[in-house]
């Protein structure tokens, strides 16, 4: 029986990057904000200091920072007809945990979507006709424009501080920049970072081929910036310790070192960790949130009544508390009906690996977004005519880690273990390099989330299954992608290379990226999203859902510079239009 | 309409001064005026303890004679100072005879207040007579024989403290002597700054020129430039007290509290008024020292040491990151006379505080558990003397010492 609390006027579920953004927002504003967060409180200096941040072991093997599988897991599936299994060791994907979630063991890849990307069915219905589609394909306009949310994009990054070099300057192409994308109001906050060996190298063989590289834009910084809170981050120094783990330095951006500081400062704020939501509760006409219930980790359950609600957890772990609340319709996969869990989405990632003889990279000079791309094979930015395949992704020679325990690169055919393996690794560490593809995914009808049937988790709530494969337009799009990297890769004239594009059905053991998408998704539609295009729920007025599982279909970039626009614009529809009247933002 | 009320404000104040010795303590610009006194003063840093409610007592002190616990200075009646007359304050801050005749030890910094006016200190009363009054009971003497001696104070007092209000150098702006009034009484920065003799007497011919207190050393203030102030600019030193942390230096250990507490709370015209004071005491503290040869063994290991460990954030070249690593290469903070603070955060780590206006408050983790006694000696006598710092030595005996006064168990990850 939980035990009511005096009310507060909001609470966000989850102290991650959304989560920390709107209760930076909000308390400005003068509310009283309480955040419940699953994890642990983090902080640079306790919980990754330099001294010992440097783990490989601890943090990218044994995924210290992450949720443990034996506090909550999911099953998975490849397809309808297979039982799902409980995953008990991550493998695809790093679920987060713990206050400044996924943005303090993220690399920092900032980017913003095309332009396109966000009314994609529109256009390339235009541009191709509706019989290009694959039939079960369900992607949508997302109800939003990249030109109404440069705004903030613009805001996320100057939080950030990111790191990079304009390519669009309101409408004008900038030289060294990535002319692909939208334009932007102004530059980045700092300089690009400095560019290693295999990167510049890579960057001339693309441009020698008609392409148009740019730096990638980084949220380890280039020199030390104060942001518009008055937080200070510091120099990346180029460890390549990022991904899987918090930075040291206070250069990586994160809840921590961004927002954070100035929050705990606020007395109208107040942070609850190690206490998971159970349940959102709804009043009795099923249409506002009154409450949500959680369990601290003593075991007893708590009621903390507020006058809003933001559910800022992991993409997953959003749609599964919708789903135990009750709220928005389920999916149906047999009737393509209800909208809570349609249209999952992932990334698909490949690569191209290149052994030389006389070239020393140096690849343990890194940072989790130190490299140089193309955008050429994004998107829709070629024509998808010739192809029969839609989407793409960004594709570069990105130098974010080499470290000792898991970076052992030999060439194929190379024993596995042994004296031999032992030679080729320390052969090829140094002049060995991994250019890769980060290709979109779009949804398809069964691809979706819903409650498993059989597997529970400690307090006997049902896990989310997860039922996923990769379909032939993805993996048409990585072998042409692959194709195009390896191109680039032998102009750079490598002893060997061995292409390595997506193939087969998709595996959730290897790990391939994070960005797991949708499962509540926004759009124009409540027949088809869960959240209208200010990512208010479409059933529960003063519910607001943020993150991944807002995008219809994933693009080919990393989500989370589009999940911080994306929060800053619902942001800003509830402080102008929501605040002085709520109610539903969109009348259907 | 801000501006209105301030400038009533202004003109009562005036009219509150013109009456002078019995100001009305229930009047609005009286309260404030000492709560903003009190903020100077930094009462709370020792009145309050941590978690506890204001000004309710209990903070320990540690001095070289034992501990003493500050009182409750709520306006409770049986625990704290309700029952005193508005005299008996006055007495008790700025002589140090407390309620009943007793002595009051000098760790309440009455040789210091006493200089304050007794119309600001009746202000501090008003205030205090405004906040919530808690029973709380406080033995504020817990030291050993014979320092719980109060009457010994009679002697120290005749020694070592020079009762007197504040006298203003007429020869000085009024902006100097504001600030000299900030600094020699409210503030009472030599009660850290300045080197205490076997007795805790001031050393007065030392004033300002450093000490050790609580295991940390309180930086020499004068204008030397190698060990003092000598380079900072009157905004230099009006942005440290006001955001903890300038292009130099960062507030860490009891000075992070002083700025958080108190000077961050005062006006901009009062901190550059302390500036300016502060920029006009004439340089003291040792000589220039000579430097650790770079051959030297340690000087060596230290250099393995930093760039291994240090570097990241405070650069090879020792130059830090303005406002968030302090700089290391030729700040008098890693010169003093004595490496205590030093040693102390290396080993046991420190955060910087975190201010409205730089919010930040960065950290650095503590080394205990990597680094040996004779680790934290050499990287320490290495910081002291590379890039042209020349500070003396640091054995590992010293470290050894440290660590165990720190009582601090090396925290594993």
């Amino acid at each position: 029986m939980a035990t009511k609390l005096p009310a507060t006027e909001i609470v966000i579920i989850g102290l991650g990057w959304t989560g920390s953004i709107i209760a930076e927002s909000m308390t400005k504003a003068g509310f009283n904000v309480v955040a419940i967060e699953r994890g642990p409180w983090r902080d640079t200096a306790t919980d990754f200091p330099p001294s010992y941040a440097p783990d490989e072991l601890r943090y990218a093997v044994q995924h210290d920072l992450f949720v443990r599988p034996a506090q909550t897991t999911l099953t998975f599936r490849n397809n309808p007809n297979q039982t799902a299994l409980p995953i008990r060791t991550w493998g695809s994907f790093l679920l987060p945990n713990g206050v400044g979630g996924a943005g303090v063991h993220w690399n920092a890849q900032t980017w913003r979507f095309l332009p396109t990307d966000f009314v994609l069915k529109t256009h390339l219905t235009q541009r191709y006709g509706a019989k290009f589609l694959p039939a079960d394909m369900t992607i949508q306009d997302w109800g939003v424009t990249y030109d109404e949310l440069e705004p903030h994009f613009d805001a996320f990054e100057y939080l950030c501080g990111t790191s990079g070099t304009a390519g669009n300057l309101k409408g004008q192409k900038q030289p060294f920049g990535n002319p692909f994308e939208g334009p932007r109001s102004r530059p980045y906050p700092t300089p690009a970072q400095k560019q290693p060996y295999g990167p510049v190298l890579w960057a001339e063989a693309a441009k020698e081929m008609g392409h148009s590289p740019f730096p990638q834009p980084s949220g380890n910084l280039s020199q030390a910036y104060t942001n518009p809170l008055g937080v200070t981050l510091g120099p990346c120094t180029y460890c390549g310790f990022c991904e899987r783990f918090g930075c040291g330095n206070y250069s990586k951006a994160s809840p921590q070192t961004t927002i954070l500081p100035v929050l705990m400062r606020r007395t109208n704020f107040e942070a609850r960790t190690g206490c998971e939501v159970t349940r959102i509760k709804l009043d009795n006409s099923g249409k506002r949130a009154t409450a949500v219930t959680y369990i601290d980790t003593q075991g007893r359950e708590w009621e903390q009544p507020a006058e809003m609600v933001f559910l800022c957890a992991f993409q997953m772990f959003n749609v599964q508390l919708l789903l135990l609340s009750g709220i928005g319709q389920p999916y149906d996969l047999n009737t393509g009906q209800g909208v809570i869990g349609r249209n999952y989405s992932y990334q698909v990632t490949s690569s191209v690996q290149a052994f030389f003889d006389n070239k020393i990279f140096n690849p343990f000079i890194a940072s989790g977004a130190i490299g140089m791309c193309i955008d050429d094979y994004n998107g829709d930015n070629f024509d998808h005519g010739p192809y029969g395949f839609v989407g793409g992704g960004y594709m570069g020679m990105v130098q974010p880690n080499a470290r000792p325990i898991e970076a052992t690169p030999t060439p194929p055919g190379t024993p596995q273990w042994g004296a031999a393996w032992k030679k080729a690794v320390k052969d090829n560490y140094l002049s060995t390099i991994l250019p890769s593809v980060h290709g979109s995914c779009y949804s398809y009808r069964d691809c979706y989330l819903d409650l498993d049937p059989t597997y529970k988790d400690r307090f006997g709530r049902p896990l989310m299954r997860l039922t996923f494969d990769f379909h032939e337009n993805e993996l048409k799009m990585s072998q042409f992608l692959t194709d195009r990297l390896a191109e680039i890769v032998q102009r750079m004239a490598p002893r060997q290379i061995a292409k390595l594009p997506r193939t087969g059905h998709y595996s959730i053991v290897p790990y391939q990226t994070t960005h797991t998408c949708g499962g509540a998704i926004m759009g124009t539609d409540p027949k088809t999203s869960a959240l209208n295009r200010y990512l208010q729920s479409w059933d529960v007025h003063n519910l607001f859902v943020t993150g991944a599982t807002n995008f219809p279909q994933n693009a080919g970039y990393n989500p989370t510079g589009t999940i911080g626009a994306l929060t800053y614009w619902s942001l800003d529809a509830i402080h102008k239009q929501y605040l002085k009247n709520p109610g539903p933002l969109v009348h259907a | 309409m801000r501006c209105m009320l301030l400038g009533c404000a202004l003109v009562l104040f005036a009219s509150a001064a013109a009456r002078g010795q019995y100001p009305d303590k229930q009047a609005f610009e009286v309260i404030e005026h000492g709560r903003y006194m009190a903020t100077a003063a930094d009462c709370t840093a020792c009145h309050t303890a941590p978690g506890g409610k204001p000004f309710a007592g209990g903070g320990a002190l540690e001095t070289p004679f034992g501990t003493l616990l500050a009182p409750n200075i709520t306006p409770d009646i049986g625990t704290g100072i309700g029952g005193w007359t508005d005299d008996q304050f006055v007495e008790a801050v700025r002589t140090g005879i407390g309620h009943g005749g007793i002595h009051l030890y000098p760790a309440m910094p009455y040789t210091y207040y006493t200089k304050l006016t007794r119309e600001d200190v009746i202000a501090i009363r008003a205030y205090l007579d405004t906040v919530e009054p808690v029973g709380n009971l406080v033995q504020a003497n817990q030291l050993p024989f014979p320092f719980n001696q109060r009457e010994a104070m009679v002697g120290w007092n005749a020694l070592y403290f020079t009762p007197g209000e504040f006298k203003p150098d007429p020869g000085k702006p009024a902006e100097w002597n504001r600030g000299a009034y900030l600094v020699e009484a409210a503030e009472h920065c030599g009660l850290c700054h300045t080197p205490k003799n076997a007795m805790g007497g001031d050393e007065n011919s030392q004033a300002m020129q450093g000490s050790v207190l609580q295991n940390w050393y309180a930086p020499n203030l004068t204008g030397s430039r190698r060990l003092g102030i000598g380079d900072w600019t009157v905004d230099d030193i009006a942005l440290y007290l006001k955001t903890g942390r300038n292009s130099y230096d960062t507030a860490s250990g009891p000075m992070a509290d002083a700025v958080m507490h108190s000077t961050s709370h005062l006006t901009d015209a009062d901190l550059r008024a302390i500036a300016v004071y502060l920029k006009d005491l004439p340089p003291g503290g040792s000589g220039p020292a000579q430097p650790v040869s770079q051959q030297d063994p340690a000087m060596q290991q230290g250099q393995a040491i930093y760039n291994n460990r240090c570097a990241a954030c405070h650069t090879v070249a020792g130059i830090g990151i303005v406002a968030l690593f302090p700089r290391l290469s030729g700040t008098p903070l890693v010169q003093q006379s004595q490496a205590t603070s030093l040693i102390r955060v290396v080993l046991e780590g420190s955060r910087a505080v975190a201010t409205d206006a730089a919010p930040t408050g960065p950290a650095m983790p503590s080394f205990a558990w990597q680094l040996s006694d004779a680790d934290v000696a050499a990287v320490v006598t290495y910081i002291r003397n590379a890039w042209g710092n020349a500070a003396s030595a640091v054995s590992a005996g010293e470290v050894a010492n440290m660590r165990q006064t720190l009582h601090r168990d090396a925290q594993a990850p």
